[in-house]
């Protein structure tokens, strides 16, 4: 392998020393809800430090599958999940292909405004839609919560998208259109399977949007049977003392898709998000 | 390009036009209706009968000394995450872009809190920080005999937040550096080594130089996310608590609006931390040229 990327046994060292250390700190939170979510209740406020716990158990498992209405919060966040990153994958996919490949009028306008998009503070979009739910009586209805997350993943996947398409050599297209296909099915089949990798992280940071938002449907949500996974499990949070265990539980459960997501595309991550930022 | 045909007409329109109304829906209309909220007296008497006040509500924001102490803390804040995020993900990346046994594993535990859904990790914290019960205490009391009162007090709940926060934000610069990397000619090495120069001289003139124009947007944006960052600072603190000590801008704004109903003063409020974000991110675009590979 290439010398320059070699390390002196002291560097070595240090190195691992580092690495671990934060690793450490990287995986603890992690480590501290799986061991509190196999507590038995008794145990809940435990002052062990053990990572296993004495008389471990799956006990909270059940309870949030048979007790707790924990499957319905599942049902809701999957259906509010899979129609945003439906949408918003489709949508960025051919917006993030104008913004690469057309000159129109207004295109830099358009590109720094959905950048000031991230600018805005959570209130000043949230404080007029709770105003005109209230006015038109639209509360506790997935739709309002659909099109916000929506809204609200589009304009970083629509910059990725652009970057993405930035790095597909425009000639591609230009070949396909002399041997007489049209521009759609130059996009259509020969772009967009070439930028296959950027539309796999554009549909996984929709789905990440929408899996993990707790703030909006906070505001939008008031019934508890369409309350999804973070409503829910902020619900067990707030006391702690009884339902400690239940909301451990949750969160791992909650966590593991969306982990397993990031690791099995997690190479795909690396190349797609620098492709997007750099040579966007 | 397409810039003539007809075709190509049609076909941008329904390229974009979906993602700007449903943006525009969701972002111009609240928008603009906040502008107008914001010079009204709309609260929680005056809901349905409210009027214009003129500038009212920015007078009352910024005449309030506790305005201008909350934006330093809010500077504070943001200044502090973004060292820490920049400065461990960068060293970290190093470190992993060098030739060790068992980097991808590491590579992939490091990248964890990045995946970790953001309200979990908040949660989970603020469960760790628990004074009695939590795990830091407990280990620091059996370590070192030492309690801290971390989420009662103001500056512990800062520190708190503020752990968590640098938690979850150092993989995002560690994984954006790592690409960066990825993309710096072997070459530039070893003619560098060549010439003899050290390891510091090749951090300083290689690495550092060109890893800058990956690491300038990623900041940039890391800015404005920290700066705005409620989820974090709201369910630590439970809502800034102690007693509304533990604010940054956008939380205390949250409480005015939806725990308060001072919708006027929040919607006056919010444009001034829009402002804000706006002077502050033209000018760090204009000096360090941020977009100038991305508007091609």
């Amino acid at each position: 392998m290439r010398r320059s990327r070699g390390l002196s046994p002291f560097g070595k060292l240090f190195a691992y020393s580092y690495l671990l250390v934060f690793t450490l700190f990287a995986i603890l939170p992690v480590v501290q809800v799986i061991s509190i979510s196999l507590r038995p209740g008794n145990q809940l406020l435990s002052k062990s430090l053990r990572i296993i716990p004495q008389d471990a158990t799956l006990e909270n498992y059940m309870r949030l599958f048979t007790k707790e209405p924990f499957l319905q919060w599942v049902k809701n966040s999957v259906v509010v999940s899979t129609a945003v990153t439906l949408v918003g994958t489709i949508l960025s996919a051919t917006a993030g292909y104008a913004f690469s490949r057309y000159k129109f009028k207004g295109k830099r306008l358009a590109l720094f405004s959905i950048l000031t998009t991230q600018m805005f503070p959570v209130t000043m979009l949230l404080l007029p839609l709770f105003i005109l739910l209230i006015k038109i009586h639209a509360y506790d209805n997935y739709l309002g919560l659909i099109i916000a997350y929506t809204a609200t993943a589009l304009p970083f996947t629509i910059w990725q998208m652009k970057g993405f398409y930035d790095t597909i050599p425009y000639s591609l297209e230009e070949a396909a259109v002399l041997d007489g296909c049209s521009y759609f099915g130059a996009f259509w089949r020969i772009v967009l399977p070439l930028a296959s990798p950027g539309l796999v992280i554009t549909a996984l940071f929709a789905f990440m949007t929408a899996w993990s938002e707790y703030l909006v449907a906070a505001v939008l949500i008031q019934d508890q049977n369409l309350f999804t996974l973070p409503l829910g499990l902020k619900m067990f949070q707030s006391n702690m003392e009884v339902s400690w265990g239940l909301y451990s539980a949750g969160a791992v459960l909650v966590s593991i898709p969306v982990v397993l997501l990031f690791f099995l595309l997690s190479r795909w991550l690396i190349s797609g998000l620098t492709l997007g930022s750099v040579k966007g | 390009m397409f810039s003539k045909e007809k075709e190509s007409r049609i076909l941008l329109l329904s390229y974009t036009l979906p993602a700007f109304i449903l943006m525009g829906l969701m972002v111009i209309y609240p928008f603009i209706f906040n502008i107008l909220i914001s010079f009204s007296n709309m609260s929680l008497v005056h809901f349905k009968d409210w009027k214009l006040i003129g500038v009212q509500n920015y007078v009352q924001v910024l005449s309030d000394p506790n305005f201008a102490y909350t934006l330093l803390k809010t500077v504070l804040w943001t200044v502090l995450n973004v060292v820490f995020h920049v400065g461990i993900g960068v060293s970290l990346a190093l470190f992993l872009h060098k030739n060790l046994k068992g980097k991808s594993l590491f590579r992939t535990l490091l990248i964890l809190p990045w995946a970790v859904p953001q309200y979990i990790t908040a949660l989970t914290w603020r469960g760790m920080f628990n004074a009695e019960y939590g795990w830091i205490n407990l280990a620091l009391s059996k370590w070192f005999g030492i309690s801290v009162p971390w989420l009662s007090t103001e500056w512990g709940a800062f520190t708190a937040c503020l752990i968590a926060n640098i938690w979850l934000g150092f993989p995002f610069m560690m994984v954006i550096a790592l690409g960066g990397l990825q993309s710096i000619p072997e070459e530039l090495y070893e003619a560098a080594e060549i010439d003899g120069a050290s390891w510091f001289h090749k951090l300083r003139h290689i690495t550092i130089p060109l890893l800058k124009p990956v690491m300038v947007p990623a900041i940039t944006l890391g800015i404005i996310w920290t700066f705005n960052n409620f989820n974090v600072v709201w369910l630590v603190s439970n809502g800034g608590e102690p007693s509304d000590k533990t604010h940054i801008l956008v939380s205390w704004v949250y409480k005015s609006a939806f725990t308060y109903f001072r919708i006027g003063y929040a919607s006056a409020f919010s444009m001034l931390i829009f402002g804000i974000l706006l002077v502050f991110s033209w000018q760090f675009i204009q000096k360090t040229k941020a977009t100038e590979s991305v508007y091609g």
